[in-house]
C-alpha cells in the first residue's frame, strides 16, 4: 500500500526523523492560515499524488510570498498532473502540501528496502542525491553503499557510522545521522514497511539533516496488524474497479486492452495475459478468480471485467485440478445467469474432467465458446475481440 | 529417487483440523501420503478421522510417530512460529502453504531454519510431490505421472498447466516443487536445482518463473556453470506493467527490474530453452530432449 508524502513525514516526525516544517491543505481557503504558520517568506509547494517524477512534471513550485504561494497552489489543486509514472492519462491532485523551503548545502539519498536474493533487510545511501538512483546505481554503482541487517540484532551502530562516513557527515553531525536512522530504521519494522526512500536527504546550511521528499510503502501481508496504517490509504489514488475486485477480495489488475480474462491462479493469469498479446492481442485485465473458481467469485469477476467498456471479449481460463472441471463449468453457466454477459466469451478449462465440462457448456444453449488447446482460446478470444470493434 | 519426498516420508500436518488442512490433509491420504501425526495446540490427545494422532506439539508428535516431514496450513499471523516450531522438533523438511505472511517475519524464520540446518519449501506455495510415491501439498494429485522431468516453479496452476503439457507430450514427473510465489521464500531455484542435478530418475527440469526478483537470473548463473542437464523455462508476467502486484507478493517489478525480458535474456544465455508462450512448454521439452539426445 502506497501513503501520500505528507503522511509518510507525519510518520517520520512520530519516530523522531526530521522533516522540513510544512502543511497539507485540501482547498485554496487553507493556503493563507498555512502559509502564515509557516512565518512567511519562501515556501515550497508540492503537489500529493502517489506518483514519482513531480518535480520534472511541474508539481513542485518554489515560491516566496503569500500572492505566489496562492497562485501556485491554484495551478495545481484540483488540476490534473501527468508524470513519467502516471502515464498519458495522469492524475488529478486533490491534495497540496506547503513547506518552508530549506537552504540546501548538499542532496543524499536514503532507501531501505528488502533484498530479497539475500533474505535480508537492506539500507542503501548515496552521495548521488535528488537524481534517479536507478541511474546512479547503473553508471555510478561505487557511490552507493549498503548495509545488510541481520535480523536477530537490528541496526547495529557500526553500520550507522560506517555509512555516516561514507556519506561524508562531520563528526558533530554523526549523532544526528544516527538517530535519523535508527529512526527510520525503528518506523520500518514496527509499521511492516516494504519500502521507505528519501531522495533527497538534505543536509542545510544551518547543519540540520533533513528528509526533504518522503516515501513509503506498506507491505500488504502485514497491514492485518496495522489498522492505524489502513487508515492512510486513499481511495482516490487507486482504479475504482481495482478497488471494487478487493472488496469481493478479487485480485484484479485493469489494464489497457480489449481482451478480459478470468483466471484461477497469479501465475496462470499472467501467464493468459502474456498468450493473449503473443496471439495478436491485448489484455484488459489480470484477474485472479481463486483456486475454486465458485458461482459467487464467477459472477463478480464478470461484473469487474466487463465494467470496463474497452472489453470486447472475454478468455475464461481455468484450470480444475481439486474443484473439478465439471463443476466449475457447472459454476460459469449458474453465474452467467446472474450477471448480463455481453460479450463473446471464450471458456477454456484444463485438468480434471475438462471434457465432461466443455460438452456441459457447448449443449448449455448459451452462447460460450469453448476451447480446448490455451492457444486456441486465446486466438479465438482475440478474433472475437477485433470482430467487435 | 526423486528428491525432498518419496515412499519414506511421513508427514506431520500442523493446522491439521481447520478447514484447508483437514481438506488437504484427506487429499493427500487419498493419495497414499503417510499422514502420521497432526498439530492443534489444545487438541492433542484427539484423532483426526478416528486414525490420525493429534498433537498439542510438534515436538511430541515427531517423538511419538517419527515425523521426518511437517506440512503447514496455519494462518499468516501465527505461520512463523509454526515453522520455527517445526524446525526446532526435529523434521528435516517443512512445507509451508500459507499465504500472507508478513516478509519482516519471514526474514527471520528463514533465518531461524537455515540455522537449525531444515529445509523449508514456500511459503505460499502448492507443496512438493514426487508422482506415485508421496504428495505433500494442495496440487491434484491424479494430474501426475511418474517420470523423468523435474518441475520447480514459482506458482500454483500454471504448474498444474506445465504437469498436464509435459503429460500431453508423453512424459511423467521424478518430482514437482512448488517454491512459492512470496518475495522471501525458503528455498530458491538454485536450492532446488542442486537436488535434481544429484537424482538419477530426473533427466530434465523445467523452470516456471515470473516477474519479480532475480531468482531466476541467479538460475541461469547456476545452469550455466553447473548445470548439465537439459532445462526448460517459461516466466509469467511479459506483459505485466511496472509498479503493480500480480497476485503474487514476490510478483511487481521494481525499479526497472524484475522484468520477464531480463530474466529470459539471462536464461537464454545460459543455453536454456525458453518456451516464449505458455502453450509451448511441452512442446519446447520436446525440442530440449531432442536437441540433448
Amino acid at each position: 500500500m502506497k501513503v501520500h508524502e505528507y503522511q509518510a513525514k507525519e510518520l517520520f516526525s512520530q519516530y523522531g526523523v526530521k522533516v522540513p516544517k510544512g502543511n497539507v491543505i485540501f482547498s485554496i481557503d487553507e493556503v493563507e492560515k498555512v502559509y502564515n504558520e509557516l512565518g512567511g517568506g519562501k515556501v515550497v509547494v508540492k503537489a500529493q499524488i502517489h506518483a514519482g517524477g513531480r518535480g520534472k512534471a511541474g508539481g513542485v513550485k518554489l515560491v516566496n510570498n503569500l500572492e505566489e504561494c496562492i497562485e501556485a497552489v491554484k495551478s495545481l489543486l484540483g488540476k490534473k498532473l501527468v508524470t513519467y509514472q502516471t502515464g498519458p492519462e495522469g492524475k488529478i491532485v486533490r491534495k497540496v502540501l506547503i513547506e518552508k523551503a530549506s537552504n540546501i548545502k548538499r542532496e543524499l539519498y536514503l532507501g531501505m528496502v528488502i533484498d530479497r536474493s539475500k533474505n535480508s533487510l537492506v539500507i542503501m545511501a548515496s552521495t548521488e542525491g535528488g537524481v534517479e538512483i536507478e541511474k546512479v546505481a547503473e553508471e555510478t554503482p561505487e557511490k552507493i553503499f549498503k548495509e545488510y541487517i541481520e535480523p536477530c540484532v537490528g541496526l547495529m551502530g557500526f553500520q550507522i557510522r560506517r555509512l555516516g562516513y561514507k556519506l561524508g557527515f562531520e563528526k558533530d553531525k554523526l549523532k544526528d545521522f544516527s538517530k535519523f536512522l535508527n529512526g527510520l530504521y525503528k518506523l520500518f519494522i514496527e509499521k511492516d514497511c516494504s519500502l521507505v526512500e528519501i531522495n533527497p536527504l538534505i543536509e542545510t546550511v544551518e547543519g540540520e539533516i533533513l528528509a526533504l521528499d518522503a516515501k513509503i510503502n506498506f507491505d500488504d501481508n502485514g497491514l492485518f496488524r496495522h489498522p492505524e496504517i489502513l487508515e492512510l490509504r486513499d481511495i482516490d489514488e487507486e482504479e475504482p474497479a481495482e478497488v471494487e475486485a478487493s472488496k469481493y477480495k478479487l485480485s484484479y489488475i485493469k489494464l489497457n486492452g480489449n481482451v478480459g480474462c478470468m483466471v484461477n491462479g497469479a501465475g496462470l493469469a499472467m501467464a493468459t495475459m502474456d498468450i493473449i498479446k503473443y496471439a495478436g492481442g491485448e489484455p484488459a485485465n489480470f484477474l485472479d478468480v481463486g483456486g475454486g473458481a465458485n458461482v459467487e467469485a464467477v459472477a463478480n469477476a464478470f461484473r469487474i471485467i466487463l465494467s470496463d467498456k474497452n472489453v470486447k471479449a472475454v478468455l475464461v481460463n481455468i484450470f480444475g485440478g481439486i474443484v473439478r472441471c465439471d463443476r466449475i463449468a457447472q459454476g460459469i453457466l449458474e453465474a452467467s445467469k446472474i450477471v448480463d454477459i455481453n460479450v463473446p466469451v471464450v471458456i477454456r478449462l484444463q485438468g480434471t474432467n475438462a471434457d465432461i465440462a466443455r460438452k456441459m457448456i457447448d449443449e448449455s444453449g448459451l452462447k460460450f465458446y469453448t476451447a480446448k488447446g490455451l492457444k486456441e482460446a486465446a486466438e479465438k478470444a482475440v478474433e472475437l475481440a477485433k470482430g467487435g470493434e | 529417487m526423486s528428491i525432498l519426498v518419496d515412499k519414506n516420508t511421513k508427514v506431520v500436518v500442523q493446522g491439521i483440523t481447520g478447514q484447508e488442512g483437514s481438506f488437504h490433509a484427506r487429499k493427500c491420504l487419498e493419495y497414499g501420503t503417510q499422514i502420521v501425526a497432526g498439530v492443534t495446540p489444545g487438541k492433542g490427545g484427539q484423532k483426526f478421522d478416528e486414525k490420525i494422532p493429534i498433537f498439542d506439539t510438534v515436538e511430541e508428535a515427531v517423538k511419538e510417530t517419527e515425523a521426518n516431514t511437517s506440512l503447514i496450513f496455519v494462518p499468516p499471523a501465527f505461520a512463523v512460529d509454526a515453522i520455527m516450531e517445526a524446525a526446532d522438533s526435529g523434521v528435516n523438511l517443512i512445507v509451508c502453504i500459507t499465504e500472507g505472511i508478513p516478509p519482516l517475519d519471514m526474514i527471520k524464520a528463514k533465518k531461524y531454519v537455515d540455522l537449525k540446518g531444515v529445509r523449508l519449501i514456500g511459503p505460499n506455495c502448492p507443496g512438493v510431490i514426487s508422482p506415485g510415491k508421496s504428495k505433500v501439498g494442495i496440487m491434484p494429485g491424479d494430474i501426475h505421472k511418474e517420470g523423468t522431468i523435474g518441475v520447480i516453479s514459482r506458482s500454483g496452476t500454471l504448474t498444474y498447466e506445465t504437469v498436464a503439457q509435459i503429460c500431453e507430450v508423453g512424459y511423467g514427473q521424478s518430482t514437482c516443487v512448488g517454491i512459492g510465489g512470496d518475495p522471501i521464500i525458503g528455498s530458491n531455484f538454485v536450492d532446488i536445482l542442486k537436488l535434481f542435478k544429484e537424482d538419477s530418475q530426473t533427466e530434465a527440469v523445467v523452470i516456471i518463473g515470473e516477474i519479480g526478483g532475480t531468482a531466476e537470473e541467479e538460475a541461469a548463473e547456476f545452469i550455466k556453470k553447473e548445470f548439465t542437464k537439459p532445462v526448460v523455462a517459461f516466466i509469467a508476467g511479459q506483459t505485466a506493467p511496472p509498479g503493480k502486484r500480480m497476485g503474487h507478493a514476490g510478483a511487481i517489478i521494481t525499479g526497472g527490474k524484475g522484468t520477464a525480458k531480463e530474466k529470459i535474456e539471462a536464461l537464454e544465455s545460459a543455453g536454456v530453452y525458453v518456451a516464449k508462450s505458455p502453450a509451448e512448454i511441452g512442446l519446447t521439452l520436446l525440442k530440449a530432449l531432442k536437441k540433448e539426445e
